[in-house]
């Protein structure tokens, strides 16, 4: 077979690839073959400009169990037997194509990853990126993004209890559709995604098989263009009713019969493909599926479709032989279809066949091993300019506007509640929300057990574009200090790397920078990468979306009922933790108020990680010694939007007139300097000493209660600044 | 202007996976519909347009198809118009 | 007295159902949709929330027809307890053991919030202990809730007390904004003739601790248990 460059570019692989796969073959692929190989080496599956990187991760520490890249997700020890696994995986390029079905079959393959492993999903999270919501385009993605998260989550009876959401010109076109799920359960119900047991039969339930989404692993691996409407392929729709069949027996398996499987995966990017082949290689087995025992939806398949289709809610299961009929009567009573497709081989090959013909027979070793590019990059050559720009040099605010530079902000498309989004979505399934949607972190508890899990997502882009190392660093510490806010202590990170195109080096730079600053924070505030996925060629035709490697961290609180809130109560005195009221112009840089006023961005965001994490370890401190009644993390809008979201938490305003807001107002009141906590307090001055004792900052900043917002020389009635809060995003999506 | 009434079908494509078109047959298998080989689900929508003419009137309905009333990546649209009494 | 949750496919308030129960000491058992089942008279049985068969087509429509369904419209018939909630409902407006229909919520949204329930009728097991001059915080989590039925039937339900909530604002005063998805007189909730079925929209196996947030939901499953007590 003679392979030419159109059929080279079908399956998104360069020629030098190519040549490569002969020396490995000493021979020329069939065409299912090379289809199984482009799929496999595609960047989606194969990570080949991003896997050099991966090594700076830290990947141990107190909390690990399954580290990244061993299963389908990382594991976590939650102590006393109990486990968490989670995970981050985009879905961008299919949301950007068809955004309610994109974003449900987002949600639900991240789901199957989870429950892959045996853990029953007890939470979703989202971290969403749009284009600017005055464009009607960006408002159509972004409300069936919002459709399809709810359709699909809300149909399995799975919470999703958080995320984030921003917006930036960057992501026009190209919306950035992370989906992260939690899985919890016993460590002896944890299962392997591995084909062991030679002469197991390999099991393949749930959909029946269609030409869905053929070639979209290398879809995902090359950038959107104006020609991608012709070369659509077919976008796959999602059944959440067949997943939530699934998730249930495979999680009952998992809890009532181990004993009957030797491994349970997933069937994602490059379908059957890359789960059987995955699945082999962990346990250094082969495979041997002939394609004409699957099941199909559509008539006339190809071996070359059957192997690649993308078709969703499919699991592979490894039975042991001896309980083969057990595991097809299982998955009967559950109403799923389950069929023998294959068995386990000795022979370390994978052996595809059609009834009796062979029409595909590789080492899994090949297929496993993709070239790898580790990424040339070039620093932006504008960059330096932008990073040494004098932000004092801008004029400072009128402290007469300070109130009305609020009130603006608050109804920004970055800053106004959640609501609107979070309200689709069912937070509550399961019985275990303890912090709801709206706050910081997001909290569910245990049941039969004390403990709870809290977790959230970050990444402001817009800092990453001035300075890559620290945005990502940044996006790690925010994430911590959110689910230290909720009274957790981080144990581990999952991440999701949405760059641009990597072939470029600027992006390759950023790249590159972004995941030395990611894995520093992670390194310093002990939260090791235990999973997470890469998606790069984000690119518009304006250029590449901003850096977005979205951090999501998961933390353990050892008593649930002890989670804190942002809510104080009235009476309560606010404190600031980490820093002093007044801060200098340069804590502007990249911040929301920046970003609104003057339409561009510029300066350098800075970040000490060792203060960082000697801010969190106090407040964790405070907290357990019953100081707190409230903690909330400084991000998005400074101390003023911090302080405006606790009051509107708590239904109460705040007098915090008498600050001392030093030579820049607009820096004290709207600065993004990282590291920096509100508490709620009713033991004001233990605590002031407490952190006195710590060489901590801290500064008593007011006492909640009134029906005025009060911050400096700004003077707002709370109900109007709630009203521009919670009516933002309203207004802004009530244009269709 | 006259006014017309156009019947709008929107559909999944064929090879488009359509789950509640196999949950409403298994649906009728289990009621003892053993025949139901297939079933696809989509959505019907009527539209009241003025228009000068039949031609122009099938120009604006194939255009809100494209833009809005269904997604090409996944569906297929077919319509009918026929001019009615206009309404107020 | 025992409780049995019907789990069809695609529910998922069976768990959150069983777990409530028995926060107010009712031991409860799952049955599986095509398991051949019979209740005790005194049994109480939930239907509860979730998408059976996806809530395609239309909600609960194919789940009416779901083998177990017939020994519950055995017991309904005989005086048994049944409760439907959220999905629970839509199946028992589809069976035909409740009248009217869940539509699309006003909003076409789905909705997940706290609601508040004024009590309205008290003549059932499951709202007798209940009291009337108070809101009960239950929380709503459905895109299908907006209660609809002809104007004669919406008459008879409202003339005969067989409207068991209302939604309403925290201090009881039944608003058009406290409305969540548009239900003809903000209807959160309905029995059928004898008192012995309620279906409702909002889901009280939420609202079982103070930890989640509260537990108004448990009064309806003590509301139940004196009621039961009480004929002993």
């Amino acid at each position: 077979m003679s392979v030419d460059d159109l059929a080279l570019q079908q399956v998104a692989m360069t020629r030098p690839e190519y040549e490569r796969l002969l020396d490995l073959l000493d021979r020329e692929p069939t065409e299912v073959e090379l289809g199984m190989v482009g799929a496999l080496w595609s960047e989606h599956c194969g990570y080949k400009h991003s896997r050099p990187l991966f090594k700076h991760f830290p990947s141990t520490g107190e909390y690990v169990l399954t580290k990244a890249g061993e299963e389908n997700a990382g594991a976590i020890d939650l102590g006393d037997g109990w486990v968490a696994v989670f995970k981050m995986e985009s879905h961008n390029h299919p949301s950007a194509l068809e955004p309610y079905e994109g974003a449900a079959t987002g949600v639900g393959g991240i789901l199957r990853d989870i429950f892959a492993m045996g853990m029953r999903p007890v939470a979703l999270l989202d971290s969403l990126r749009f284009g600017p919501l005055s464009d009607q385009r960006n408002r159509r993605l972004f409300r069936g993004v919002v459709e399809g998260i709810g359709g699909y989550g809300n149909c399995v009876g799975v919470p999703t209890v958080g995320g984030e959401v921003q917006m930036h010109p960057s992501y026009s076109g190209n919306p950035l559709v992370n989906a992260m799920a939690i899985g919890i359960g016993r460590r002896e119900h944890l299962l392997s995604a591995s084909a062991r047991g030679v002469g197991n039969p390999l099991v393949l339930v749930g959909a029946d098989t269609g030409v869905d989404g053929i070639h979209g692993a290398t879809f995902a691996s090359v950038e959107l263009s104006e020609g991608s409407d012709a070369h659509r392929p077919a976008v796959q729709v999602g059944n959440p009713f067949l997943e939530k069949l699934l998730m249930e027996a495979c999680c009952e398996l998992a809890e009532q019969h181990k004993d009957w499987i030797e491994g349970l995966q997933d069937l994602g990017a490059a379908g059957l493909t890359s789960s059987a082949v995955e699945a082999a290689s962990r346990a250094g087995t082969g495979i041997d599926i002939d394609v004409a025992l699957v099941p199909r939806r559509a008539q006339h398949m190809t071996p070359y479709q059957v192997m690649l289709s993308e078709s969703q809610e499919r699991m592979l299961v490894i039975p042991k032989k001896e309980h083969l009929e057990d595991v097809l009567a299982h998955f009967r009573r559950w109403e799923i279809r389950a069929d023998v497709i294959g068995t386990v081989t000795d022979d370390q090959m994978a052996t595809i066949r059609d009834g009796d013909q062979v029409v595909a027979r590789m080492p899994v070793g090949v297929l496993v091993d993709p070239p790898q590019y580790p990424p040339e990059g070039v620093r932006p050559a504008d960059l330096d300019a932008l990073q040494a720009e004098d932000l004092a040099a801008q004029p400072d605010l009128d402290p007469s506007e300070a109130g009305a530079a609020l009130l603006r902000l608050l109804a920004t498309e970055n800053i106004a509640s959640r609501r609107w989004i979070y309200r689709q979505f069912d937070h509550q399934v399961q019985n275990n929300t303890v912090v709801r949607p709206g706050g910081d972190a997001a909290l569910i508890r245990i049941k039969d057990s004390t403990k709870g899990v809290a977790a959230s997502t970050d990444c402001n882009g817009r800092m990453l574009a001035l300075d890559p190392r620290t945005g990502a660093a940044m996006a790690v510490a925010e994430a911590c200090r959110n689910v230290v806010a909720t009274g957790a202590q981080p144990a581990a990170l999952t991440d999701c790397l949405n760059f641009g195109n990597p072939e470029k080096p600027e992006v390759a730079w950023q790249m590159e920078e972004a995941i030395l600053g990611l894995s520093a924070a992670a390194r310093v505030l002990e939260t090791p990468v235990i999973s997470g996925n890469a998606s790069l060629y984000n690119e518009a035709p304006d250029g590449p979306i901003l850096p977005t490697p979205s951090i999501g961290v998961v933390g353990l609180i050892e008593d649930a009922s002890r989670a804190l809130t942002i809510a104080p109560a009235a009476g309560d005195t606010v404190v600031l933790l980490g820093a002093q009221v007044a801060q200098p112009a340069s804590t502007l840089a990249g911040s929301e108020y920046q970003w609104t006023t003057q339409g561009r961005i510029a300066g350098m965001p800075r970040l000490d990680l060792d203060h960082e994490l000697r801010v969190q370890r106090f407040v964790l401190d405070a907290h357990g010694r019953g100081l707190l009644t409230a903690a909330h993390d400084l991000s998005d809008g400074g101390l003023a939007v911090a302080l405006a979201e606790m009051c509107f938490a708590a239904d109460a305003g705040i007098d915090a007139s008498d600050i001392a807001e030093g030579e820049r107002l607009d820096a004290a009141l709207f600065g993004e300097a990282p590291s920096r906590f509100l508490v709620g307090t009713s033991n004001a001055r233990v605590l002031l000493d407490l952190a006195a004792g710590h060489g901590i900052p801290a500064v008593a900043v007011g006492v909640v209660g009134g029906d005025r917002l009060r911050l400096g020389p700004i003077d707002v009635a709370l109900e109007d600044a709630a009203r521009e809060w919670s009516e933002g995003l309203d207004r802004m999506l009530a244009e269709i | 202007m006259a006014t017309y009434l156009a019947h709008v079908n929107v559909m999944l494509r064929p090879l488009i996976n359509d789950p509640q078109g196999l949950v409403v047959r298994d649906g009728l298998h289990s009621l003892g519909f053993e025949g139901v080989s297939a079933v696809r689900v989509g959505k019907r929508i009527d539209i009241t347009v003025a228009a000068a003419s039949v031609p122009e009137a099938e120009a604006a309905v194939r255009d809100m198809c494209a833009k809005l009333l269904a997604n090409p990546v996944i569906e297929d649209f077919e319509f009918e118009v026929t001019e009615v009494a206009a309404v107020d | 007295m025992r409780a049995t949750v019907v789990v069809f496919p695609g529910t998922w308030s069976d768990n959150d159902s069983v777990w409530a129960l028995a926060q107010c000491g009712i031991e409860a058992r799952k049955v599986w949709h095509r398991d051949e089942v019979s209740f005790a008279p005194d049994e109480l049985v939930v239907l509860p929330g979730g998408y059976s068969y996806g809530d395609y087509l239309r909600t609960g429509a194919i789940a009416r027809f779901s083998p177990i369904m017939e020994p519950v419209a055995r017991h309904a018939e005989a005086g048994g307890l049944v409760i439907g909630i959220c999905n629970g409902f839509q199946i028992l407006c589809e069976s035909g053991l409740l009248p009217g229909v869940l539509m699309r919520n006003g909003s076409l949204q789905f909705r997940c919030q706290d609601a508040y329930l004024a009590p309205v009728s008290q003549a059932s097991p499951f709202t007798a202990h209940l009291d009337t001059s108070r809101a009960y915080m239950i929380p709503v989590s459905h895109g299908d809730g907006r209660y609809v039925a002809d104007e004669s039937t919406i008459a008879m339900l409202e003339d005969t007390g067989r409207v068991a909530f209302r939604y309403a604002e925290p201090d009881g005063r039944v608003t058009p904004d406290a409305n969540p998805n548009g239900s003809v007189n903000n209807i959160a909730g309905i029995l059928n003739e004898r008192g012995n079925v309620l279906g409702m929209m909002p889901h009280p196996e939420r609202a079982c601790e103070p930890l989640l947030g509260g537990e108004d939901g448990n009064a309806i499953w003590r509301s139940v248990l004196e009621s039961v007590g009480a004929k002993v």
